[in-house]
């Protein structure tokens, strides 16, 4: 082994049942860089990732770590982690009803006299939190805790072993720009202590900005390593997708104009509030417009939608649905009235992991039609093949669980679900989280598409830049506040931030 | 299990793939039930041997699928509880008793014997299995409103229920000696089978059918999988809970009539006793994860029977009812222990391990 050469991986396959998931790859990890594992959704960057830290075994291949003269073969996370490869899975896996120090510390607390040590655990945990300047408290239960703030702490948890390798895949997310550069300053401390830290993401910018070296694989085989300095962007898109892309195309202005000429409202939301996360807000959504929400996390975006939706039961205000007052007390209702929601959290609140992807397909619209209504084994099949075929999904057959699809894949079933209910009014909470960068643009466009067909669609995402590609106008929240919209010329890159931070005094505050 | 077909699909060069038969759901139960069944032929010669006694038929096994009756309505209940809501009802043999109380006091019009019907058949037949609806509905509310562990508020009616029962019958036996009422634990007619058994096969036909025809079964799926996200796809959970409860409850109701048909009375102590083990017995032998999701229907079914056929078994063995527990008991930790996911792993390793010695030792020239 070279001498700065810290992990390898050679001639690494593993087959699932009707999927070849890794065939034949490679892979090496050195002292003190930051390696980003690229790919499409289900090239089987996870798989890799999980056969290496013992979560799968692998059918045949060679792991060798710095260190040991013979072939390592993690049976297990825990062998892993005693081997010093420390991983932050792509879907966090915590315990929502334990608190934050326990999560912390599960399966290593500190113990006295056989006890678990709870003072020092939770002033470690303190401790910890404060040098990663996360902001929540040691002794709150997990689930009061934000999706982001969630992801933070399984890194937090993963880095404070003593590892030598760090795998981290996709933690970025659900992280604002924020949270994102403090993960990143943390990380390159890591990196000058010498530790090799694998990095799995679908942000083209966060591996320009971090990463020293780049290995590439398509449908589960080895493309290549590259030096990031040797592989702009234009090219690392078209070795991912194994044909020339350009993901920053402007998808727009071809959509601008296109839109309906008059304003019709199709919600009309008035003096909406839910208790500790929104104060009364105000907004109309009108047809064939995609309007985005936006602000830091914790701003109350994803309440705001859900209060409207009847995900949690609004406790003020009157809400319109096509000029007409609706009562809405639980999510059926608004499905009724032609919204349909597309959650944040898509392993709490998105996917039913055990039931079949066309299951997860056609199961809102079922519900929506009623249980005794039930659609044929036809019908079923085909909305299932319909919105596999559109949203690419990768899939061994439409009789797969969902559990066993990649990241993004389930993410695409979950989308494909509510295109299904062909609403009126469509919420997007993060669609295209963990999605990869070209059906991430299909998304998008896809988005326009259903706005010149006259749907109404809210777009809520981390990544600014994607509202600007979609949205003709945007709400600002702070604090659980709608402070203000900015349109047209407003809508820069500069002019949202300055909008979210609360810079530009120009907004028109609505109270 | 899908999967496994579609790699057996892949692989149809050999037309009998093992695995085709053994990756079906049903696989392991009815290995089970032919486990059981083996015993019973070496333990009873004249296991399978049917006789036509009297114009009715005769035999070990027709007396396993005659008892077996309750077991199969109770199970059939018990799964879709399950699948819901992750947690078992065990107040179901109370739930027996209460229909069966109901049922013969409204016949003997409060005597404590009757030789005739004071009250319509059907009347009281009805109103036991609304009371047993009544005792579902109850769990269900427990359970789906007010989100209390299925265990701790089905205990309740369990240790309740038999209470009550006493107090309709204030505190003594009922007897209902009219034929037409035996019929249901006895036989119809001049037909050579048992009732029970149309019984037990009717309810779960009817059962199936409801499943099949409407969407429940794969609500009660979702629900069971994940109860947040349900709601978020439209689906009213508490609801759907609450449903499968009642279902339940009446199903209980079916089951107590049967039995007290065959005793032609309401014996509040003994109807149904230590029947709810059995019955969640029956839905973990049928390959059902006791944690709530999928679920198969037929599972449970053919594990009712394995769990009557071994409860025959044993009695035709000469155990006593007092020791019958700590055999049955080391029966189903071996089924249990062989469905476990443990020890399929164990199995799948040792499949792969074999596959890749297999490979090395052709030349490794397989893909
Ligand atoms: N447990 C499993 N059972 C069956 N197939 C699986 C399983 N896990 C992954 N796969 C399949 O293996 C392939 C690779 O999946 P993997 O999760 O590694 O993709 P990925 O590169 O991480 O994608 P993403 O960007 O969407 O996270 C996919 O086709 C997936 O369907
Ligand atoms: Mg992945």
């Amino acid at each position: 082994m070279e001498k700065d050469v810290l992990l390898t991986m050679r001639d690494i396959s593993k087959t699932f049942p009707g999927v070849k998931a890794l065939q034949h790859v490679d892979f090496t990890l050195r002292r003190g860089e930051i390696h980003a594992l690229m790919g499409e959704n289900g090239a089987g960057k996870s798989t890799l990732i999980k056969v290496l830290t013992g979560v799968y075994e692998f059918d045949s291949g060679v792991v060798r770590m710095a260190g040991n003269d013979t072939p390592i073969v993690n049976h297990s996370p825990q062998d892993a982690q005693k081997a010093g490869i420390s991983t932050v899975y792509q879907e966090v896996n915590l315990c929502p009803n334990l608190s934050v120090a326990e999560n912390l510390f599960i399966g290593r607390e500190p113990r006295k006299v056989g006890m678990i040590d709870w003072k020092t655990m939770n002033r470690k945990s303190a401790e910890l939190l404060a040098e990663l300047d996360i902001d929540v408290a040691a002794t709150m239960k997990l689930e009061e805790v934000s999706l982001a703030n969630q992801q933070m702490i399984a890194i937090a948890r993963a880095v404070d072993m003593e590892c030598q390798v760090l795998i981290l895949d996709e933690p970025t997310s659900s992280l604002d720009d924020d949270e994102v550069a403090k993960l990143f300053k943390l990380m390159n401390r890591l990196k000058d202590k010498g530790v090799g830290i694998i990095f799995v993401t679908h942000f083209l910018e966060q591996v320009y900005a971090v990463c020293d070296r780049i290995t590439v694989l398509r449908n589960g085989e080895l493309v290549g390593e590259y030096q990031v300095k040797d592989l702009p962007r234009v090219m690392l898109v078209a070795k991912m997708m194994g044909k020339d892309f350009d993901d920053l195309a402007d998808i727009k202005s071809a959509h601008e104009g296109k839109g309906l000429g008059e304003k019709i409202p199709v919600i009309e939301a008035e003096g909406i509030s839910h208790k500790g996360t929104i104060k009364p807000f105000n907004i109309t959504i009108n047809k064939g417009e995609v309007i985005g929400l936006s602000g830091l996390l914790g701003s109350g975006r994803s309440e705001l939608v859900r209060a409207i939706y009847g995900a949690d039961k609004a406790e003020s205000g009157t809400l319109k649905v096509n000029g007409k007052e609706a009562k809405i007390n639980s999510p059926i209702d608004a499905m009724k009235l032609g919204m349909a929601y597309l959650p944040e959290d898509r392993k709490k609140d998105g996917i039913l992991a055990d039931l079949s992807v066309r299951e997860n397909i056609i199961i809102a619209m079922q519900a929506k039609r009623g249980m005794f209504k039930p659609m044929s084994r036809k019908e079923m099949e085909e909305a299932a093949d319909k919105y596999i075929e559109m949203l690419q999904i990768k899939t061994a057959s439409r009789e797969t669980p969902i559990k066993s699809l990649s990241g993004g894949n389930q993410q695409k079933v979950i989308i494909g679900r509510w295109l299904l209910t062909n609403p009126e009014y469509l919420i997007l909470d993060e669609p295209t989280r963990g999605i990869d960068i070209g059906t991430k643009t299909e998304i998008q466009k896809l988005v326009l598409d259903l706005a010149d067909q006259g749907m109404a669609v809210t777009f809520i995402s981390s990544e600014v830049e994607e509202m600007l590609r979609t949205c003709s106008r945007m709400a600002i929240l702070r604090d659980g506040k709608k402070v203000g919209e900015i349109e047209g010329a407003e809508m820069t890159q500069e002019g949202v931030m300055n909008a979210i931070a609360g810079a530009g005094g120009d907004e028109k505050h609505e109270e | 299990m899908q999967l496994q077909e579609l790699e057996v699909t892949r692989n149809m060069k050999n037309k009998f793939d093992i695995r085709k038969i053994t990756g079906m759901r049903l696989f392991m139960p009815i290995v089970c039930l032919l486990a059981v069944l083996l015993i019973n032929v070496i333990t009873t010669p004249g296991f399978f041997k049917v006789t036509l006694n009297n114009g009715v038929l005769y035999g070990y096994v027709v007396d396993v699928i005659n008892r077996a009756s309750e077991l199969v309505i109770l199970a059939v209940g018990m799964t879709l509880v399950t699948a819901a809501s992750g947690g078992q009802d065990i107040s179901v043999g109370a739930t027996m008793a209460v229909a069966g109380a109901v049922c013969c006091q409204i016949l003997s019009g409060g005597q404590v014997t009757t030789n005739t019907f004071e009250n319509p058949l059907i009347l009281a037949m009805l109103a036991a299995i609304v009371v047993a609806g009544i005792c579902g509905a109850f769990n269900g509310f427990l359970v789906a409103k007010l989100n209390i562990q299925p265990m701790v508020a089905t205990l309740i009616l369990y240790t309740a229920g038999r209470g009550i029962a006493q107090l309709i019958t204030k505190g003594q036996i009922t007897y209902v000696r009219v034929d037409a009422y035996k019929v249901f634990g006895g036989y119809f007619g001049k037909c050579p089978i048992p009732t029970p058994i149309f019984i037990a096969i009717l309810f779960v036909i009817i059962v199936y059918i409801v499943l099949k025809k409407t969407a429940l079964g794969l609500y009660i799926e979702s629900v069971g999988i994940n109860g947040t996200a349900s709601r978020l796809v439209g689906l009213n959970s508490t609801m759907i809970k609450f449903l499968t409860y009642v279902i339940c409850g009446v199903l209980a109701g079916v089951a107590g009539l049967v039995a007290s048909s065959r005793i032609y009375s309401a014996d509040a102590n003994n109807i149904g006793l230590n029947l709810e083990m059995d019955a969640i017995l029956a839905v973990a032998l049928g390959g059902n994860v006791l944690g709530g999701g999928k679920f198969s229907l037929m599972g449970s079914v053919i594990g009712a029977y394995t769990i009557q056929a071994l409860t025959t078994t044993l009695y035709a063995m000469n155990v006593s009812a007092d020791q019958l527990p700590v055999y049955k008991a080391i029966v189903v930790i071996i089924i249990v222990t062989l469905q476990s996911p443990v020890f399929k792993k164990f199995m799948a390793n040792q499949k792969a391990k074999r596959a890749a010695s297999k490979a090395v030792a052709e030349g490794g020239n397989q893909s």
